[in-house]
């Protein structure tokens, strides 16, 4: 459905994109994921034909576009904050694209009710967009981009401003729906729980380039990089040198580590995830540590993340259930798991 | 400590005031009598604020105005309301109307047909000097009339540029008086349409390009109803402006034109025809109030709901050939209409009968031989900078004052938010009188006890303050009204005193809008000309005024003197003007 072939954009000497390839294949949705300022939405606006290319080409159905304005390209573009035309009711805004394919009124009309009952805002077609609420702006938005039938949908930061609530919880709709109108979608987010739960694919952007992409499960299992590994919330990323022998334990400044058997011998950077690290009573394990701080991370996870101060190395974050959630100031032992040790690459 | 502390701190806001003489137990019952309080104390300060103004539009605009209309209706003490009817059907000034209305619309039309284009580009494209020239397009709206008058005649008239160098003749056509017009209010188009659309968000047009709107569409749909109401904010400050033109018609007309504010001004100064003046002064009062309601109806209506975004992320380089195209034909379209006539300006001042030299600008320097200059024109220099100064101070103590009542205590609604509309219109008003009626005015009402001002150097700063008010209340208003309310809670929970938190938190804020907007009441009472041609002294005779003497007689040193004292007069305005460019970053005033 879209490829994008060596797509570079530059602005005066920052470059934006850098020789970025990308498939989107028919009916998938793909979350694009990364910080503020790494080229997400120039992606996106390159797609749509807002921007133009320095170098490369983008094809949708495998046509090259780059001479093909941007109001004949058949792709929808959300934008971060909606832009709803002011001036416009629900129904307005919602059937601006329909009018510019020259439909008329009574099939207007028609797509119009249809749509909003999609969004789940039925009968709202006459109120005044100033007087919805985040939410309500935001199922307009989506039924304005839907109402052409664009080939493919383009999200830019669907549920940037929205409170946490509703913002699962439209997640989970929109999947529900892209599913089930078997839309293509490429979406753009800096939160990785938003593309992690609304995407097939994600692809991770750093300063331009992509960083890492695949299936969510296998991003966030196997971090291709100590950017993505922090970029998805992982604090824990040590040098480390793995010991020769059968059994895996490598040399940390936390002490021995032991990592998946088969991991080469030698230097290395190395992620423990906070999951990995397991809390016990003192004189359990070989590492002792004060807790220092405990965060909720909230949802349904009811999990912690307890700050361990170890009585040698940088500080260590490690998960743990609500329940057993341990005292700031109380002094723990940490045991380490193997398989939640991933090799990121040579050390930093 | 905690008491001490309090009383100290001296009348606090609102609610504790009110609640305090009935005690705790009172206290907790009261709280609505107590927000009613704060409203009445908020409403009192209100009052309070807009007194001085409002005694001071009374006494010397009300009064003139009332004065000359009652002169003329009312000869020998009977009130003759057929006047009214008399001079309405009388041919030629039905003719004069005519022509009025006739040129402000089309210098209207010409001027929004061309500025618009520099609007957009202003607002949208990113390119080397933009700030300049931007200073640059706002010369001609700071300069004095006659000036402008002069320039174009330099250009246009007889014996100007075009006639000398090629033979064109524009001999009494409207097309001088346009031209000056277009000149005069291009500013006003670029920078209340071009500020407002450089805050629009582009992205309403790229939605709707994604959405299969062309860029046509897109502009025609979008973003043309979210400009309309600026643009048509503009189109009437511009009408109002040509329609109540005079330095420029005055030394432009030709023999056949005349419009309203001219033939007040011959009516009432050279044929002492003092009741059809008095009736056309009520008819542009009229015309001009009813204008003036529907652009405060317009402002109402400005859309609140509008997403604006800082300038600074809208503008970037133009991209493609057309783009391109559109911002150098506005560049060259510039520097045919700004420059243009300035520099002919110069040159006429500069071209002596002997070659090209000084000789205009020595002869400024000394009395002429006949009677109508008893002292040397140059003197006029001096005489302008006193009068101005005090104008300009008089401007900033009124319209301060006005602007502080109209934003003090915002929010309140109902009767008090009808109030303060009617006074903020009032404030505009002098904008649109007929300066001559309020010149003549001057002289007629202020001349017995108990204001008996006629003999005061005074005369001259009260009018010209009179129309500097307009701009500083439009320059301050935007600045004050963007002080967060918050900014100064803050400084309130910190422990500043309500007149703590206004020092501390208001005035370094508004601090540059003062600047400006002193600058701009400068820049308008050094140029002021329908007032003052009546009330300035014959030996002290300011700029523009001696100007006008000059060019009304005849022979090519008086020409060349009018010149070159029209060319001083615009090196003043354009070095104040740049000089407030340099302290002028915010760019969300109306002017």
């Amino acid at each position: 459905m879209l490829r994008l072939d060596g797509v570079t954009v530059r602005f005066g000497a920052r470059t934006a994109l850098d020789s970025v390839d990308l498939d989107v294949a028919d009916h998938e949705t793909v979350c694009v994921l990364g910080p503020s300022g790494s080229g997400k939405s120039t992606l996106l606006r390159v797609v749509a034909g807002l921007q133009q290319p320095c170098a490369g080409r983008v094809l949708l159905s495998g046509r090259d576009v780059g001479g093909v304005p941007a109001h004949r390209r058949g792709v929808g573009l959300m934008f971060q904050d909606q832009q709803l035309f002011p001036q416009r009711d629900v129904a307005g805004n919602v059937a601006f694209g329909l009018r510019m394919r020259g439909a008329g009124r009574r099939e207007r009309d028609e797509r119009v009710a249809e749509l909003l009952e999609l969004v789940g805002l039925p009968g709202a077609e006459r109120r005044a967009v100033a007087a919805l609420s985040g939410g309500e702006q935001q199922r307009v938005a989506l039924a304005r981009s839907l109402a052409p039938e664009p080939r493919l949908l383009m999200l830019d930061e669907p549920f940037g401003q929205l409170d946490r609530g509703l913002r699962e919880r439209l997640v989970v709709e929109l999947r529900g729906l892209f599913r089930r109108l078997r839309t293509t979608v490429l979406a753009v987010t800096h939160d990785q729980g938003e593309a992690f739960a609304l995407a097939d694919r994600v692809v991770v952007m750093r300063a331009g380039r992509i960083e890492q992409q695949g299936a969510p499960l296998a991003v966030w299992r196997r971090p291709a990089s100590e950017f993505v590994a922090r970029f998805l919330g992982f604090g824990n990323v040590v040098d480390a040198t793995v010991r020769a022998g059968a059994r895996g334990v490598a040399d940390t400044p936390w002490g021995a580590l032991p990592v998946p058997a088969g991991t080469a011998p030698g230097e290395g950077r190395f992620l423990v995830r906070d999951t990995g690290v397991r809390l016990t009573a003192p004189g359990v394990g070989l590492l002792r540590c004060t807790v220092e701080a405990v965060t909720f991370r909230g949802g349904g996870t009811a999990a912690v993340t307890a700050v361990l101060r170890p009585e040698r190395g940088p500080l260590l974050e490690a998960s743990c259930p609500l329940r057993e959630a341990p005292e700031p100031g109380t002094e723990v032992d940490a045991v380490f798991d193997a398989d939640e040790v991933v090799w990121l690459g040579p050390p930093g | 400590m905690d008491v001490a502390d309090r009383e100290i701190a001296g009348p606090g806001p609102g609610a504790e005031d009110a609640a305090g003489p009935y005690g705790a137990e009172g206290a907790r019952s009261s709280d609505p009598a107590g927000l009613r309080g704060a409203g009445r104390r908020r409403a009192a300060l209100r009052l309070s604020l807009m007194a001085p103004p409002a005694v001071f539009f009374a006494l010397f605009f009300g009064w003139p105005v009332a004065a000359i209309v009652a002169r003329g209706l009312r000869p020998g003490g009977r009130w003759q309301p057929a006047r009214i009817g008399e001079v309405l059907s009388d041919p030629y000034v039905l003719h004069v109307l005519w022509f009025t209305v006739w040129q402000a619309a089309a210098s209207t039309a010409l001027t929004l047909l061309l500025g618009l284009p520099g609007a957009y580009v202003f607002a949208r494209f990113d390119f080397p000097g933009r700030e300049l020239l931007r200073a640059v397009v706002t010369v001609p709206f700071v300069l004095p009339t006659v000036v402008v008058g002069s320039a174009f005649l330099g250009l246009l008239g007889p014996g100007g540029v075009l006639d000398e160098w090629w033979g064109l003749r524009t001999g009494g056509g409207v097309w001088p008086i346009l031209l000056a017009h277009l000149f005069l209010n291009y500013a006003v188009v670029v920078r209340t349409v071009g500020g407002f659309w450089s805050q629009l968000d582009p992205r309403q047009e790229e939605a709707a390009r994604t959405l299969g709107a062309s860029r046509a569409a897109a502009w025609r749909r979008v973003t043309l109803p979210a400009l309309a109401p600026s643009v048509g904010a503009a189109a009437l400050m511009v009408f109002l402006f040509t329609f109540t033109s005079f330095g420029v018609v005055q030394v432009l007309r030709g023999p056949r034109q005349s419009t309203l504010e001219v033939e007040i001004y011959r009516r009432t100064a050279a044929l002492l025809d003092l009741p059809t003046a008095a009736v056309l002064t009520l008819l542009q009062f009229a015309a001009v109030t009813a204008l003036l309601a529907v652009h405060a109806w317009t402002l109402r209506r400005r859309s609140g709901t509008l997403g604006l975004v800082p300038p600074e992320q809208t503008a970037r380089r133009p991209r493609g050939r057309g783009e391109w195209a559109l911002l150098w034909g506005v560049l060259a379209f510039l520097a045919l209409l700004v420059l243009v006539p300035l520099a002919v300006l110069v040159e006429r001042s500069l071209d002596t009968p002997h070659g090209y030299g000084l000789a205009f600008y020595r002869a400024l320097g000394s009395a002429s031989a006949d009677a109508s200059f008893a002292v040397a024109p140059l003197d006029a220099v001096g005489n302008s900078f006193a009068y101005a100064g005090v104008a300009t101070l008089l401007a900033l103590l009124i319209g301060g004052l006005a602007a502080a009542a109209l934003t003090a205590g915002r929010g309140a609604g109902g009767v008090s938010g009808t109030l303060v509309r009617g006074f903020d219109a009032l404030l505009m008003l002098p904008l649109g009188t007929s300066a001559v009626t309020v010149g003549f005015g001057f002289l007629i009402a202020l001349d017995e006890p108990p204001l008996d001002l006629r003999s005061s150097w005074l005369l001259v700063p009260l009018a010209q303050a009179l129309v500097g008010v307009p701009f500083v209340v439009r320059t301050l208003l935007p600045a004050l009204r963007a002080v967060d309310v918050r900014l100064r809670e803050a400084a309130a929970v910190l422990g500043a005193s309500p007149w703590r938190a206004w020092r501390s938190v208001d005035l370094p804020l508004v601090r540059r809008a003062v600047l400006v907007s002193a600058g701009f009441a400068f820049a308008v009472s050094l140029g002021e000309f329908g007032a003052t041609v009546f009330i300035a002294r014959p030996d002290a005779p300011t700029l523009p005024v001696a100007v006008a003497r000059l060019l009304g007689r005849a022979g090519p040193a008086n020409y060349g003197q009018a010149m070159a004292m029209s060319t001083i007069l615009m090196l003043v305005c354009v070095a104040a003007l740049l000089a407030l460019e340099r302290i002028r970053t915010d760019r969300s005033g109306e002017f």
